[in-house]
């Protein structure tokens, strides 16, 4: 009966989506405002009935109900009840089930959150973000309807969720990448409706700039876990693999890093208007050429899901409505001629273009990367594959060409700036920076040009970031006050930057010192990796829930002090049989002990056994962190709640905003 | 000129040459790092280059794995039904690497005909069981396999 | 119009990728080459399912069939049993491969969930399996009515496979059959 609920709840808003997808378009093209007042009712109705659906679905799993189809393949009885709620989005159809319900929660906090848009933008913006929703919506129903039964034949138990998606860090990440990949969809929406009322002022991109920070930030947030995971759980210690449906993730992030710098010069100066909503477009595009690429198997990948041709043709079908409608809109709309807003060369306008070209080129060799394989195959020219050294290879310039020009940023004056100012004001770091960077790499055993180049760069983005800062608190009466003073936005790019100088140190550092070993160890065998003694005590066989283990015991000691002890097991998971690698890791800010077992080699207990060393590898992920916390920390800047008011008034827009 | 038009001038140049850096930078990164796909068929006719990186993908065959005793030295062979290709490869497998599994070898052929592969991935589907699943079945539970052991 | 013509631009880069999107769809990745279709089933000599008649290929050809593979052991098998069961119903003859399976265990299925099989062939070592190039269970092959494999799917046979798949496949089969 739940689940039935649940496709009737589905159903219905399918309907309300429908309506609003229609009806306050309507309204805003005929100028009816009663046809407009209905969209924010339509988008918490929208809300209610997929949340409605969403729990009969949640309800089902973790009621064992065998006869849902989807419970049947990616559930089982011995499954803890964590992860049987985490397997409602470990398969395709509960995944695009949590997609649609965030969508429409995307949809529901622009209807709360605008009272003070004009009700003909926030008509506009809902409809297109119900049009969105009709989408996924009718996706689901038609072709991957997660309430489907199994009847006749309902099994005495189910399939059990694939073991590697049994893990705390996977049941927040598919929620977190697509609170970040529709999150991009109200940025869509904001400019889609810009683009419909044929005004494209600076308006739509202050309220469109808090929206896409946070969703930007739980997409950093999203696959900042999805490497994490990888990490730990895919047992081979990597934590970026250049697969395609990272890619798939990865490229919106690109895409909208680009955009949220782009929007703070179309707010500030008015500048870049048709190429941010051409970015915003690009962004939400490529969030929905992601979902193709892993639910439709064009692409061979590690996590891809289960393919069905008829299901990428739908995605396909529409991908090109909503990328070649809103394209086509754009090349209608958009003004031929642009800003006549002009900027001097040296100017933080040119620093922002220069982010947005690399970010854009950025994004379009990862594209292009990622669908070679595809381009190739179809022109019938073999089956290729394109590596991680391909990606390692453009990407590795691009960002080092990024950082010089990211630490002029935050210091650099709008419209005109001159080089000599920036040359007394960052002469200091850039020479502190140099120093770091001959210094602080000999702190490791051997010295290594590139993390010399890294730290040099992200030294250069710190302390120019300090610099600045230090400005900003000088002339106040403490430093308490001077603090205080400055503004969230600003303190949000503020982290944003740091954890990006900390992201570059950490991969790079990682990358270089990493030291990997594969060797076959007996219990009682001792082996030493940079300075650390790993000893393997003893072989025990271990149970779970829904699994038996071997497990290596190993202490870690160092100087002759046990520093750790680690546990890697080799699990057998009873319901599918599958063996799975489970390592264990000793994590500490600078370095990170990672051991995790092959197989079993000969019969007297010795094992392939995997040791690492990697220092700083937890970098990354801060810095990743820092990032989206640095997101979230603009929304909570006064002035977007201010701002609101004056822009009902026309012709306030185009007024240029001081720094 | 008029200085906007100028300024127009200088970004379409910035833009070009930028761009032009970039393609080249990704013909650069992709003609070393790109490698083909063959099948053990197209191995064993000698359409596959020896010496260059590619990538062999087939079935295990069933008892061709042999572990080394002293190493994590593997040897397996890989086909498609028509031929085979031997595969030597040193390191850890994945989980999901088996015999009579998918997997796909990258790596260098050699003189003899090997592939010394670098990477092997295996691929497993999840709506699809080999016969070594059915000990692991038993102890799940699982009565409806007919209590056959 | 110039400037206008390049506002289109992104709409054109986007056209083009669109086909190539298109073509992908219908090409698989990881296509295993199968190597017998088009090609008769091969020659064999094996056990009827719990006795000792031996079977040979010309007992399972002639008429239009199905080809299932399939074990006790294999949780998907038991899935698509029903559909297998109403298929057969249906009157599609469908001859059963028993790969690598005991006799006993396999009889007493059939004897609880219904026998949708005409012949089951006991392929206890998994020798036929080998000679097809099947890679596990389930597995379903389509032979036309001279003996030629027409059609191969991997994975569970269930209503949707069937009716968008196996049954045009079937019937066309059968239409030619007739004409002839």
């Amino acid at each position: 009966m739940i689940p039935e609920l649940g496709h009737f709840a589905l159903i219905l808003g399918f309907c309300l989506a429908c309506i609003l997808a229609v009806v306050p378009a309507w309204g805003a093209w005929r100028r009816n405002s009663r046809a407009m007042a209905l969209a924010p009712g339509l988008a918490v109705g929208l809300l209610v009935f997929v949340g409605i659906s969403f729990a009969c679905l949640c309800t089902a799993f973790l009621q064992d109900d065998f006869s849902v189809k989807v419970v049947a393949s990616n559930s089982n009885s011995l499954l803890p009840p964590m992860y049987k709620f985490s397997a409602v989005w470990g398969n395709h159809e509960g995944s695009l089930l949590l997609w649609a319900l965030i969508l429409s929660l995307w949809t529901c906090a622009v209807a709360v959150f605008s009272g003070q848009l004009p009700l003909l933008v926030l008509a506009r913006v809902l409809s297109v973000m119900g049009a969105v929703g009709v989408g996924f919506l009718s996706f689901l129903l038609l072709t991957s309807n997660p309430f489907a039964r199994l009847l006749p034949g309902t099994p005495a138990d189910g399939n059990d969720l694939n073991p590697l998606l049994q893990d705390p860090g996977l049941i927040i990440h598919p929620p977190l990448l697509y609170m970040g990949y529709v999150g991009f969809s109200v940025a869509f929406a904001f400019a889609i409706a810009a683009l419909l009322g044929g005004r494209l002022d600076a308006s739509w991109a202050r309220w469109s700039r808090p929206w896409t920070n946070v969703a930007w930030a739980f997409l950093s947030l999203g696959i900042m876990l999805g490497s994490w995971w990888a990490y730990y759980e895919l047992g081979w210690g990597g934590w970026w693999f250049w697969d395609p449906v990272e890619n798939a993730s990865f490229m919106p992030w690109l895409a909208g890093t680009a955009l949220l710098h782009s929007l703070a010069a179309t707010e500030k100066r008015g500048l870049f208007k048709s190429w941010t909503v051409l970015l915003a477009i690009f962004a939400f595009s490529l969030s929905l050429l992601g979902t193709f690429m892993v639910r439709s198997g064009v692409l061979t990948s590690v996590h891809a899901f289960a393919t069905d041709p008829a299901r990428g043709l739908f995605i396909l079908v529409f991908l090109a409505l909503v990328v070649g409608g809103s394209l086509t809109l754009y090349a209608l709309r958009a003004p031929a001629v642009t800003s006549r807003v002009s900027f001097e060369w040296i100017s933080r306008e040119s620093l922002i273009l220069c982010n947005n070209v690399v970010f854009l080129v950025a994004t379009i060799t990862v594209l292009f990367g990622t669908l070679f394989p595809l381009i190739m195959d179809a022109l019938g020219l073999g089956k290729y594959s394109v590596g991680p050294p391909y990606f390692n290879a453009v990407f590795v310039p691009l960002m080092a060409l990024l950082a010089p020009f990211m630490g002029l940023g935050p210091t650099a004056r709008w419209k005109k700036d001159s080089t000599r100012r920036w040359q007394s004001e960052l002469a200091v770091p850039a020479l502190v920076a140099v120093v770091c960077g001959l210094t602080l790499p000999l702190l490791n055993a051997d010295y290594n040009l590139w993390v010399a180049l890294a730290v040099t760069l992200s030294a250069w983005l710190v302390l120019g970031l300090l610099r600045d800062l230090w400005h900003r608190v000088r002339g106040a009466a403490s430093l308490g006050t001077g603090l205080r003073r400055i503004t969230p936005s600003y303190w949000g790019m503020f982290l944003a930057h740091l954890g990006f100088a900390a992201c570059v140190t950490g991969i790079v550092a990682t990358s270089q010192y990493n030291i990997e070993h594969d060797l076959k160890m007996s219990p009682g065998d001792t082996e030493i990796l940079a300075g650390y003694e790993f000893h393997f005590v003893e072989l025990a066989p271990v149970r779970g829930p829904n699994f038996v283990a071997d497990e290596a015991r190993f202490e870690i000691s160092r100087d002759g002090e046990l520093i750790a002890r680690l546990a890697p097991q080799k699990r057998r998971y009873l319901a599918t049989g599958q063996v799975m690698t489970e390592a264990d890791i000793d994590g500490r800010l600078f370095r990170d002990l990672y051991v995790a077992m092959g197989e079993p080699i000969g019969q007297d207990g010795a094992w392939a056994m995997r040791l690492h060393y990697k220092p700083m590898v937890r970098w990354m992920w801060l810095g990743a962190i820092l990032m989206a916390i640095g997101g979230f920390t603009t929304v909570a800047d006064k002035r977007y709640r201010r701002a609101r008011a004056p822009v009902a008034v026309p012709g306030a827009e185009g007024a240029a905003r001081g720094a | 000129m008029h200085p906007v038009r100028k300024q127009r001038l200088y970004l379409v140049l910035f833009v070009v040459l930028f761009s032009s850096a970039a393609i080249g930078l990704v013909m650069y990164a992709l003609s070393g790092n790109i490698n083909l796909f063959f099948p053990p068929a197209e191995v064993a006719q000698g359409k596959a280059p020896v010496g260059q990186p590619i990538r062999v993908g087939g079935m295990v065959v069933d008892g061709s794995v042999q572990r080394s005793t002293d190493s994590l030295v593997v040897r397996f062979e890989l086909t498609d039904y028509q031929a085979t290709v031997p595969v030597s490869y040193e390191g850890i497998l994945p989980d999901l690497f088996g015999e009579g599994q998918g997997a796909v070898a990258s790596g260098v052929l050699d003189e003899q005909g090997v592939l010394r592969a670098s990477e092997v991935l295996a691929k497993h589907d999840e709506n699809y069981m080999p016969p070594e699943v059915a000990d692991a079945l038993e102890q799940s539970g699982y009565d409806h396999k007919g209590n056959a052991k | 119009m110039a400037p206008r013509l390049k506002l289109f631009l992104p709409l054109l880069i986007f056209a083009i990728m669109a086909v190539f999107l298109f073509r992908g769809l219908s090409l698989d990745p990881q296509a295993m080459p199968s190597a017998l279709i088009d090609r008769p089933l091969p020659e064999f000599e094996l056990p009827v399912l719990g006795q000792e008649r031996l079977l040979a290929r010309k007992d399972v050809i002639g008429e239009v069939a199905l080809l299932n593979v399939w074990a006790t052991w294999c949780v998907s098998c038991r899935v698509e049993h029903p559909y297998l069961v109403q298929i057969a119903a249906g009157g599609v003859p469908i001859y059963g491969v028993n790969y690598k399976d005991e006799d006993a265990a396999a009889s007493r299925w059939l004897a609880e969930l219904g026998d949708p099989y005409r012949l089951n062939i006991a392929d206890r070592a998994g020798s036929l399996g080998l000679d097809m190039g099947v890679y596990g269970a389930p597995e379903t092959y389509l032979l036309d009515a001279a003996g030629v494999i027409r059609y191969r799917h991997v994975g569970v046979v269930d209503e949707r496979v069937w009716q968008t798949i196996l049954q045009p496949l079937y019937r066309e089969l059968v239409a030619k059959g007739e004409a002839r």
